[in-house]
């Protein structure tokens, strides 16, 4: 570990205002900000045009180990979140065996710790195997190092109500939130692979109607009010979806919700030439839906942007676009996009920015050393970003194992510059550290 | 021409070219010695991942009346459930310096998939519920052979339109051609988003059979009702389903009053009793074989415009 000098960087005030001055971080702690008076044993890291964030959390990451290691592993993953700015990431529970035990649990935050380059905090499942059935263990996980809070069955819905109620009823005592991938099964079939409207009629493409996502979000905050326990609606993507969570918490409902950078910014219309890597779930939708999700974002509707980071092999896209694999690649773009499309083109504040990106999704998953404000005494979980650097997104840069990026070959102004985790520094010029 | 993906890639003038070569195929057909040399030497393969007996006979004729090397590879299932990607059965045939691959297959989108990952031509031979842009050229052949021009002639097209390729090669390519289009379909059966589509592309929709064949359209194209469907949901049971859009004994008759010169076509295999009668499937005005003889020209044709390019004409 080193302590750091942090020189000419620009941070937020309380009330959002940019500043400039120093930092200082010693032992994993900032210690002083704005102007250093103790300047003895610190490397200096030169930070002029740069801006000092909370380092970013995300609710959704797919880290595929165990089970896929060709895909992503903990480690890779890990990385590709230093080089996008992440200080934690919270990793699904769908992987093989499914995260549904503590020892399950356990595995995942061990091999988190040991690369060390961002907190892995797994997710434990709802129910067992996924299978929407019998609950997992959900209070051993709790009780486990891994300190599970968060549950999710994401890439399946937990469809059934009576189980639902169940889950939500059991981790209220703990606090806990159950992170619900809202789609009805039989209102989106089996084959569904896209959005159902005009394009997915003209291409012949099984879609999926916004109804399926947004009568499971009306169900679940019902259950919410009826338990009084947390649900939070993993990547919302319909703008009936966020009509529902907006009365849910107009009402005082505890449910909160994500969006990720992909239903913010990319269409439906990108389908038309059937190529698998905008295939996702759930699917991109049509521009009204899009301009729904980023007023939500403007007006605190919607609480995170998480990037529902899924890695796959290229031969699991590389099939017949409704054989092949859901996901996109996300965590190493998401500052830049929504830096570029969202704050310098589209009314949000940097501090805004840090909001969606650490602070609510640290509140939301519990997580107490993350996402804190840039004050003497919090733990220093860093990011600088440089506002004005453009960065041209190039898969085979990539430090997922993957490369299913959707937004290869576009230009992004905004990059994440340094990463810092306790005080280390996880990645430099947007570089991960070797782990 | 490099590619024949979708009935959207050809203009007008794509299809008059298109329909005339089919017609001068067809001569051929009718000689005693139906070979000619124009693509010896050319390999093509039919690569079905799919059932078919018409389309794939009809493609293979095609080729052999040409004299192009034709090799038929199936494949059930997706490849996806065999663990090899689409990708690498297709990039592996291709290697093997094919020239054409006429491929179907169960997933829409597929041969387009597949254009982007080989050297060979490619032409859609059905892919999913999406398009089969040589079905709609045979048809309009079909019918401009009995009727004449196609330009301000209107047609119906009744059935299964969700799940129907045929239908949407045939919207496509009946609008380029000028005809005024009319869908006819319960509102199950209607694919998702057909209102803005209709708007956008000028087709007609409605779900009163009746109406529309009483206002007498030269054209009554019905479609194949899958039996898989029957059990999807989609409407409640086959007689119901014939008793709204069958083309029954008496809906014959109804259509033969208002326009004794109307024709009706089928794109096979037909479901008799269910969506079209005994009596329309036979009558002198059901263009069903015609269509399967003009299958074979007009899939000459695709194959000579496609194949048969400079290099062989010098």
């Amino acid at each position: 570990m080193s302590d750091w000098l942090v020189t000419g960087v620009t941070h937020l005030g309380p009330d959002g205002t940019e500043r400039r001055g120093d930092l200082a971080i010693r032992e994993g702690i900032v210690t002083e900000v704005g102007t250093v008076t103790d300047t003895e044993g610190l490397t200096r890291l030169d930070a002029d045009g740069l801006t000092v964030l909370p380092g970013f959390v995300d609710l959704h990451t797919h880290l595929r180990q165990p089970g896929r290691e060709d895909a992503e592993t903990v480690c890779t993953g890990s990385r590709a979140a230093a080089a996008g700015g992440y200080t934690a990431v919270l990793a699904m529970a769908n992987t093989t065996p499914v995260t549904d035990t503590a020892e399950a649990a356990e595995h995942v935050l061990d091999l988190g710790r040991r690369c060390g380059l961002t907190d892995v905090v797994p997710v434990g499942a709802v129910t067992k195997g996924l299978d929407g059935a019998e609950l997992a263990e959900l209070g051993l996980m709790h009780r486990s190092r891994a300190r599970t809070r968060v549950f999710s069955d994401d890439g399946r819905c937990v469809a059934d109500a009576r189980v639902m109620r169940r889950a939500l009823e059991y981790v209220r005592a703990f606090d806990g939130v159950v992170s619900q991938h809202s789609q009805d099964p039989d209102l989106a079939g089996p084959s569904a692979c896209c959005h159902e409207g005009e394009l997915s009629g003209r291409l012949g493409l099984p879609g999926w109607p916004p109804v399926a996502e947004s009568s499971v979000i009306a169900r679940d905050a019902m259950l919410a009010e009826h338990t009084g326990a947390r649900v939070h609606v993993a990547h919302v993507s319909t703008a009936e979806g966020l009509d529902v969570v907006r009365w849910a918490k107009a009402r005082g409902i505890r449910m909160t919700c994500e969006v990720t950078p992909h239903h913010l910014v990319l269409g439906t219309d990108l389908l038309a030439g059937y190529d698998p890597v905008y295939k996702v779930n759930p699917p991109l939708r049509p521009t009204e839906h899009q301009e729904a999700l980023r007023a939500g974002l403007l007006d605190g509707t919607v609480d995170a942007v998480a990037t529902d980071h899924a890695p796959h092999a290229r031969h699991d896209k590389e099939h017949a676009f409704v054989d092949a694999a859901f996901g996109m690649l996300g965590l190493e773009s998401a500052f830049s996009v929504v830096h570029d499309l969202l704050v310098r083109d589209g009314g949000m504040s940097l501090a805004d920015l840090a909001r969606v990106m650490s602070t609510a999704p640290a509140r939301i998953a519990g997580l107490d050393g993350h996402g804190r404000p840039l004050a003497p005494g919090e733990p220093a979980n860093l990011v600088l970003v440089d506002p004005t650097a453009t960065v041209t997104v190039d898969r085979d840069a990539s430090h997922s194992l993957s490369r299913n990026t959707p937004w290869h070959g576009r230009t992004l102004t905004g990059a994440v510059h340094t990463t810092i985790l306790r005080g280390d520094v996880t990645a430099r010029e947007g570089e991960p550290v070797p782990c | 021409m490099r590619h024949l993906l979708s009935s959207a890639d050809l203009s007008r003038d794509d299809v008059r070219m298109l329909l005339a070569t089919a017609a001068e195929m067809h001569e051929v057909q009718r000689r005693d010695v139906k070979k000619l040399p124009t693509l010896r030497g050319r390999t093509v393969i039919n690569l079905f991942f799919e059932d078919s007996t018409r389309t794939r006979s009809s493609f293979e004729i095609a080729g052999k009346w040409m004299s192009a090397d034709t090799i038929n590879i199936t494949g059930k299932g997706s490849s996806a459930s065999k663990g090899e990607s689409l990708r690498d059965t297709v990039r592996t045939i291709d290697a093997m310096a094919v020239d054409c691959l006429v491929m179907r297959h169960g997933a829409s989108g597929a041969a387009h998939q597949v254009a982007q990952w080989v050297d060979a031509s490619v032409v859609n031979a059905g892919d999913g519920t999406h398009e089969h842009p040589t079905q709609a050229l045979l048809d309009a052949y079909t019918v401009e052979q009995r009727i004449g021009d196609l330009a301000g002639r209107r047609v119906a097209i009744v059935g299964d339109l969700t799940h129907s390729r045929v239908f949407r090669s045939n919207a496509i390519t009946l609008r380029t051609l000028g005809a005024d289009v009319t869908c006819v379909a319960p509102p199950t059966l209607m694919p998702s988003g057909i209102r803005p589509w209709a708007q956008a592309d000028g087709l007609h929709l409605t779900d009163d059979l009746d109406a529309v064949l009483a206002s007498g359209p030269d054209v009554v194209m019905m479609l194949r009702v899958q039996r898989e469907r029957m059990s999807g949901g989609f409407f409640p049971t086959p007689r119901e389903y014939t008793v709204g859009f069958g083309l029954t004994r008496d809906r014959l008759r109804a259509l033969t009053d208002a326009n004794p010169e109307a024709v009706i076509c089928h794109p096979g295999p037909m479901n008799r009793g269910l969506e079209i009668s005994a009596d329309a499937a036979d009558a002198a005005r059901s263009l069903v074989l015609d269509q399967v003889s003009a299958g074979v020209a007009v899939r000459m044709a695709v194959l000579y415009h496609l194949l048969a390019g400079e290099e062989v004409a010098a």
